[in-house]
């Protein structure tokens, strides 16, 4: 564990609310408009944490406990992550199920909560949200799997860290499917556009938005800064595979890194801007498509 | 390292997969006309020097098979007016996960064939999943159009196979069957068009209707 490592988590929890920001500013502009500033979820923030919160009758500690959870177990995930490009705060051997673990108890943790509430709108926003995770997941581990293969390395620090810098030479071509797999994935997890809209207000449509919509006051804001720290976590993985940072000092692979960041917001933006959002039914036949780009890594690796 | 021409040949995988994977004709299309134009590119980058010969079969290849092709078949949906291919035997995801496993079982296929070694390892391979892909698209879509895609990918495939043996295939057969692929597709182009004005649609299905 380095020091710049701990400092970068830092950073990260610290920026990650201006990352939304820069998509919507991004899809603002190329439509023609002004947009919100890039720094409006911190004020929507602070609002929130002064506001009281409302908790329906008929919720229980399921409810009160599941915006807890799920940031919580963000912030775990994202020890795992080599943010300086070499080693991260905590690794094992096997630790990249242990992340793949920790989205899923974060978005468990919330569909429960939404559940809870017992509105049937968010019963089913809270049905698509686990559909919509179950085409997700396999694709993430047949990321990882290719990632494993690529570098020979079983922990995140590696698989991102200084073996993939190794790897690059021989399989980039394995590398490049991942990472596109992976932007793929980061649309999907983070509910942007060719998956689900953000901007929508129709709870008919809404796959996340809908199951968070009885949260109020400073649960809200926890929910809300959480799913921009996922945004970032995602980013960070599609980042570090492009660009392989070991060879780096540190302040300078940092610093890499959160470019690298901005860069992958805009584009989140530009997708949101040139593609519509897809049918609920070929939602899955993306998220196969991804996986069938991790699969073909695989096979690339295998020959 | 990747060489260009490797690249080149896992954009073609890239290309089949597109396919096996879009609901759209047009958008097939293009990913036909894409994959014509990387197999224009192969003979080039494959050749061990520059030669006559390779770059004549190349800009053929782009002409016949990323410029005309293309254009006959965009013809063909316009005057049918077929938009999308709606319910295919075998569904979207179920033919791009047999797409993946058809590049998997190619792969493993060919490091077993008794090949002589060759420069470009990934052209045999390339090409039996690009053969393979094909037949799934031929024998899974019902649009008669998806079905003649489906033909072009098969025998794109087999110019792969063909790339191999650049050296010792004539010119002259070469050309012959790019004018038999470009015959075939303007008679399959004149088939569709009278299978939509008798039927009405572009379903395959259809033809076993057919009585006297």
């Amino acid at each position: 564990m380095t020091q710049e490592s701990l400092v970068a988590l830092a950073l990260l929890a610290v920026v990650a609310p201006a990352l939304p920001g820069i998509v919507v500013k991004t899809k603002s502009l190329l439509t023609g408009r002004r947009g919100p500033p890039v720094l409006q979820l911190y004020s929507d923030l602070w609002k929130l944490v002064r506001k009281g919160t409302v908790y329906s009758r008929t919720t229980t500690w399921v409810f009160r406990a599941g915006p807890l959870v799920a940031l919580v177990s963000l912030l775990v995930a994202a020890l795992f992550l080599p943010l300086d490009g070499r080693s991260a705060p905590a690794t094992f051997a096997g630790d990249v199920i242990a992340f793949a673990g920790l989205l899923a108890l974060g978005r468990f943790a919330l569909v429960l909560a939404g559940m809870d509430t017992g509105s049937s709108f968010e019963g089913m926003g809270a049905s698509r949200e686990v559909t919509i995770a179950s085409f997700a997941e396999p694709t993430l581990f047949l990321c990882f799997i290719a990632l494993v293969l690529a570098t020979g390395d079983l922990t995140l620090s590696g698989m991102l860290g200084t073996p993939l810098a190794a790897a690059w030479p021989r399989s980039g071509a394995t590398l490049c499917l991942v990472g596109t797999s992976l932007f793929v994935l980061l649309l999907a997890e983070n509910c942007r556009v060719p998956v689900d809209d953000p901007a929508t207000h129709l709870e008919l449509t809404m796959i996340h938005e809908v199951i968070v919509l009885d949260h109020s006051g400073p649960d809200l804001a926890l929910i809300l800064y959480g799913s921009a720290l996922k945004l970032a976590l995602f980013g960070v993985l599609v980042v570090s595979i492009f660009s392989p940072r070991a060879e780096l000092s540190g302040p300078v692979a940092v610093a890499v890194l959160f470019a690298g960041l901005g860069v992958v917001a805009v584009l989140v933006g530009v997708v949101e801007s040139v593609t519509a959002r897809l049918r609920l039914t070929r939602v899955p036949q993306l998220l196969v498509g991804a996986g069938a780009l991790a699969l073909f890594g695989i096979i690339l690796e295998l020959r | 390292m990747y060489s260009a021409a490797q690249l080149v040949l896992l954009f073609v995988v890239l290309s089949d997969l597109a396919v096996l994977g879009t609901t759209r004709l047009s958008s097939c299309i293009r990913g036909i006309a894409a994959q014509g134009l990387l197999l224009g590119l192969l003979p080039v980058l494959v050749a061990p020097q520059l030669s006559v010969h390779a770059v004549s079969l190349g800009v053929g290849t782009i002409v016949v098979k990323a410029i005309v092709l293309p254009w006959l078949l965009g013809r063909a949906i316009r005057e049918a007016a077929v938009r999308r291919e709606i319910e295919p035997l075998v569904g979207f995801i179920a033919s791009q996960l047999l797409g993946v496993l058809a590049v998997a079982l190619a792969f493993a296929i060919a490091s077993r064939l008794p090949l002589p070694a060759t420069t470009q390892p990934l052209l045999v391979p390339v090409s039996l999943a690009t053969l393979m892909i094909g037949f799934i698209v031929l024998t899974t879509r019902r649009k008669a159009l998806m079905q003649v895609i489906g033909y072009l990918i098969l025998e794109n495939g087999i110019y792969l196979f063909g790339l191999t043996q650049t050296e010792s295939v004539p010119f002259l057969i070469e050309l012959g069957v790019l004018l038999d692929v470009f015959v075939g597709v303007f008679i399959m182009g004149i088939v569709v068009f009278h299978i939509n004005r008798e039927f009405d649609s572009l379903d395959s299905t259809r033809l076993a209707e057919l009585t006297d």
